[in-house]
């Protein structure tokens, strides 16, 4: 707590003993400006694949379509198995006009669908607890044979698996862009501290150890990037905000809820990555130094 | 304080001095004399650890030097207030700054207003005080890095050529300042090729003059 309150305070003379350089703080700024924003960026969509494939997950494990031969009578059959098994909330078999509004982006209205062989859907909604989509399944083999239970498990599976992946390579981006601010604030803390030699070498001569040194770079690098990264998350959201929305996922991309709470979280940590990068950059560069 | 003994060292394959011996006594007053080039200004160096020997030992306040960290030297140097010839300032910072940089590095900033105001007085540059070191002379220079050299009212004062850019009369101030800071029981140890300066403070104290020469330190006999 108290490094962390030196660091927001700081100690202006302290901080006077090394002479502002223009370019590396220009520079520091803008990167971890650029990198805050596309952190969010990667967030955003991250969190809307997330979120979408929760939906879809849920949405698809709610509900199973059972579908009947075309050539059989057995609907009334089949409701009543499944509004006497365990774990279905409803069964309702579609109408006709449902069935055929189904069909219609893959046959036009043209086709007179009552003269082809349409099998007989039935959309089957779980209960809390749900049912056994596997002795469900078997029920209807042994008593409606060709009947067909779809509980969308060869839709969702793979949904959900490449869901999780694009969430894994939103963090994965986001950790590659943690490394790019902290390689880029080594660079110009090096640069910084290199074109500092004699600032530090008057410094150390005056009694001033090596922590005391390292603050003051340490202290100027952070607050930069932690500056940067608040205009760069900002610039962020706003582009978020007023992306068009051109519906499905689309309408999805944007922060919700605690999700919130990361555009917060990264001038935080893109400032806690400057300052490790900066302190091991310096400590390092000053026991070159002795 | 500071002692040096049997220590080599040179630089190039060139020695510069070879199994030397030095010892600061506390309270001392002592003048290092010798030619351009003898090795004055590396010998002061190895007496605040800014060089290592390279044979020998240098103890800074009954430390092996050699044996110290980082911190530990940062920290000798707290009680060595150093009068470098080219000064070492920042410059960047205003003469006032500069002075109290000691104190700053050492955090004790408070300090820094009471002491820094007589300083300035005394040394003369208290209308100098907001300027940068680039804009002031030579002499006034110096007399800044005398400033600094002091405030923090160290244990040994070391000084290589400090009243090289100044005039006569500002040359005898600056070094009854450091008499009165010897009389204040302070070590003191003066690199100069001034022997004027030298035979000016006869009367005033009581200081061993040293030679170095031929890689040799010699006492040059006389007790001023």
């Amino acid at each position: 707590m108290k490094l962390l309150l030196d660091l927001i305070i700081g100690d202006p003379q302290a901080d006077r003993v090394v002479p502002p350089t223009g370019l590396t703080a220009r520079l520091t700024i803008f990167v971890a400006a650029v990198m805050a924003f596309l952190a969010v960026i990667a967030l955003a969509l991250s969190m809307s694949a997330g979120r979408v494939a929760d939906r879809w997950a849920d949405e698809l494990a709610q509900a199973a379509t059972l579908r009947l031969p075309a050539d059989t009578d057995s609907l009334q059959k089949a409701l009543q198995i499944l509004e006497t098994t365990p774990g279905v909330a409803s069964a309702h078999a579609l109408t006709a006009d449902e069935q055929e509004a189904l069909l219609t982006p893959w046959f036009g209205t043209e086709i007179p669908l009552d003269s082809l062989p349409i099998p007989q859907l039935i959309e089957v909604i779980a209960d809390d607890p749900p049912y056994d989509p596997a002795g469900l399944q078997a029920r209807f083999d042994a008593e409606i044979p060709g009947a067909v239970f779809d509980d969308h498990g060869d839709w969702r599976d793979p949904l959900l698996a490449a869901a999780a992946r694009v969430r894994l390579i939103g963090w994965l981006v986001i950790l590659l862009i943690a490394a790019c601010v902290a390689a880029m604030i080594t660079l110009a803390a090096q640069a910084s501290l290199a074109a500092n030699v004699q600032v530090i070498r008057v410094l150390r001569l005056v009694g001033a150890r090596d922590v005391y040194i390292a603050r003051a770079f340490v202290r100027r690098f952070t607050l930069r990037a932690g500056a940067g990264a608040i205009a760069g998350v900002v610039m962020g959201v706003i582009v978020v905000q007023i992306l068009p929305d051109g519906g499905g996922f689309f309408a999805e991309i944007g922060f919700s809820g605690v999700g919130w709470m990361w555009p917060v979280l990264i001038p935080l940590l893109a400032a806690g990555v400057a300052f490790f990068a900066t302190r091991a950059a310096a400590m390092t560069r000053l026991k070159e130094q002795t | 304080m500071i002692e040096l003994d049997n220590v080599s060292y040179g630089h190039g394959g060139t020695a510069l001095f070879s199994q030397l011996s030095l010892t600061l006594a506390p309270g001392s007053f002592q003048f290092l004399t010798g030619p351009s080039g003898a090795g004055k200004t590396t010998l002061l160096r190895l007496c605040y650890a800014d060089l290592q020997a390279q044979r020998g030992k240098v103890r800074l306040f009954g430390q092996d030097a050699h044996t110290l960290d980082r911190d530990a030297v940062a920290m000798s140097r707290r009680r060595i207030g150093v009068v470098h010839q080219d000064c070492q300032f920042l410059d960047h910072l205003s003469v006032a700054e500069n002075i109290a940089l000691p104190l700053i590095v050492a955090d004790r900033v408070s300090e820094a207003s009471e002491n820094l105001k007589e300083l300035l007085t005394w040394v003369g540059l208290s209308k100098q005080s907001g300027q940068c070191p680039p804009e002031l002379s030579g002499g006034e220079r110096q007399r800044a890095a005398l400033a600094r050299a002091v405030i923090m009212s160290p244990d040994v004062i070391i000084a290589d050529e400090p009243t090289g850019n100044v005039d006569w009369e500002m040359s005898q101030r600056l070094l009854a300042l450091l008499v009165e800071l010897n009389r204040m029981g302070k070590t003191v140890l003066i690199a100069t090729h001034d022997l004027a300066m030298i035979r000016s403070l006869k009367s005033d104290v009581d200081a061993r003059i040293l030679r170095l020469k031929d890689e040799q330190l010699t006492s040059a006999g006389a007790v001023l």
